[in-house]
């Protein structure tokens, strides 16, 4: 049962962080404010969504489960707001120069 | 080395790495911006020191209020640099840089200096605990042990809002801090504004409510009720109130009154000053703390709102 | 577990070094405010894996409040914090 759990932590944590890097090289490579955005949000959402999953086999309670699922909420709302806010505000700044 | 060691270095070099760039940067905007990341990188250093309740207290102020008072301030600032264009001297900012590196200089030297095993009354706060009920060590310091600091501290709180206030034109005072903001009530903020207080109100009670006997407390609670607050104020749905409100000043005395009403109760009836009868410590304790997260919450959120600037009448 | 736990939050880590050094550079101000985002989340991540390895059961309620607060930063740039310009700003992004 342990080495099962393992298992999942390992697979789903790894996907996790390749979501992270994949972020990462989307802001490294990608030349303007919207596409960036839309590699940050791949590492927001996937990548933090994928640690939680990874996170999930290893808690100590079930308490701690559902804060870890609530944080992940939390970060997808997070990540929805801020991509919107940003982008319009880019947008603007564009307009106006 | 092990990986532990690796993964230290690595988190101490980009934690001063982003430090100096924050320094060397020109534009006041990109520092708070780098200012406000430093923070919550920060806050990942102290949970590897096993510091959580710091850690807590960084995370709740740094992500949140400082952030927004900050980017205002550097908003603010920007508007200004466009009219008057007077950069320091460069006497100055030598004179600046100078005694920043003698500061830090003295504080490595004082830290490296240290005894080892550096002194500690750690053991001791810990020993005591059976005294007030409570198993966090830091709650216990905070609001037993060095009760009189904590207290005091809720008074400087309120000196802030009144040095604040005091900055009001005479024709405002007592009317509401700040603009009146305004979002379109369909947009995605008033959107945020609506989802996300009633989550942080129960997250925020449930840090004060952990603070007993885990890492949390009443000033990282009051923190984010003051950050789930200013959300709705942002967003316009709701206004900042009327500072000669009687209610608004009652909340703003209602933490540092009734510790100082518990403090000399024990003068009167107890050991000393502040001292809490074994019984009712648990109790006492927890009572002062929620009225003093209603406090913290009501004055962090009224320092970032400002000085009255409308006055009374509509 | 342990030791692949703590070898995950030293890339993710890694991976912050990295997306912090290209979004710093900007060029806009809206790029520099993504720094504050992908922190928040890969602080998240670094937070909970951090605390699962070292058993700092704490941990999870710093990330929590980091979650809960992640949007903060971002607000008070389109809003340009609390000041008085405020009123403009948000006309002109939110009236879309």
């Amino acid at each position: 049962m342990s080495l099962a759990r393992d298992v999942m932590t390992i697979a789903a944590v790894s996907a996790g962080a390749f979501f992270f890097l994949a972020g990462t090289v989307g802001l490294l490579r990608f030349p303007d404010t919207l596409t960036r955005l839309h590699a940050l949000t791949k590492a927001d959402n996937l990548g933090l969504g994928l640690v939680v999953l990874g996170l999930l086999p290893q808690a100590a309670s079930l308490r701690d489960g559902l804060k870890l699922v609530g944080i992940w909420l939390l970060g997808l709302l997070a990540g929805a707001t801020v991509s919107q806010l940003i982008a319009r505000a880019a947008r603007h700044g564009q307009l106006n120069r | 080395m092990s990986i532990e060691t690796v993964i230290e270095i690595v988190l101490a070099a980009v934690v001063l790495t982003l430090g100096v760039w924050t320094i060397v940067v020109p534009e006041t905007f990109s520092a708070t911006v780098g200012f406000v990341a430093y923070g919550l990188l920060v806050a990942l250093i102290w949970v590897r020191l096993d510091a959580a309740d710091v850690a807590l207290t960084e995370a709740a102020i740094g992500g949140g209020l400082g952030g927004v008072l900050l980017l205002g301030a550097a908003a603010r600032l920007r508007d200004a640099d466009m009219m008057a264009d007077a950069r320091p001297g460069k006497l100055l900012r030598a004179g600046a840089a100078a005694l920043s590196v003698l500061t830090a200089a003295v504080l490595a030297g004082v830290v490296l200096l240290l005894p080892d095993p550096a002194p500690t009354l750690a053991p001791a706060a810990v020993a005591n605990a059976w005294a007030t009920g409570l198993s966090n060590p830091v709650t216990n310091v905070l609001m037993a042990f060095r009760a009189m600091d904590t207290m005091l501290e809720k008074v400087v709180l309120l000196l802030a809002i009144i040095g604040v206030w005091s900055l009001a034109p005479d024709s405002a005072w007592g009317g509401r801090p700040g603009p009146r903001h305004q979002a379109d009530p369909r947009g995605v903020l008033a959107f945020l504004a609506r989802l996300l207080p009633p989550v942080g109100i129960v997250i925020g009670i449930y840090i004060l409510w952990t603070g007993s006997d885990h890492p949390g407390g009443a000033f990282q609670g009051g923190a984010i009720l003051a950050s789930m607050w200013l959300l709705a104020i942002m967003a316009g749905l709701a206004d900042t109130p009327l500072v000669s409100h009687r209610s608004v000043r009652f909340i703003l005395v209602a933490g540092p009154g009734l510790f100082l009403l518990v403090g000399l109760a024990g003068l009167l009836f107890g050991a000393a000053f502040l001292s809490y009868p074994p019984a009712l410590a648990k109790p006492l304790i927890l009572g002062i703390e929620i009225a003093m997260t209603l406090t913290i919450a009501a004055t962090l959120g009224l320092l970032l709102a400002g000085a009255p600037e409308r006055s009374t009448e509509p | 577990m342990t030791e692949f736990l703590t070898v995950a939050v030293g890339f993710i880590l890694a991976m912050l070094a990295l997306g912090l050094l290209s979004i710093l550079r900007g060029p806009g101000d809206a790029d520099r405010v993504m720094a504050t985002q992908l922190i928040g989340t890969g602080g998240i991540a670094t937070l909970l894996l951090l605390g699962t390895a070292a058993s700092i059961p704490a941990a999870i309620d710093v990330a929590l409040t980091l979650a809960l607060l992640a949007t903060f930063t971002s607000i008070a740039f389109v809003k340009k914090g609390l000041s008085r310009f405020a009123a403009d700003g948000t006309a002109s992004t939110e009236d879309e």
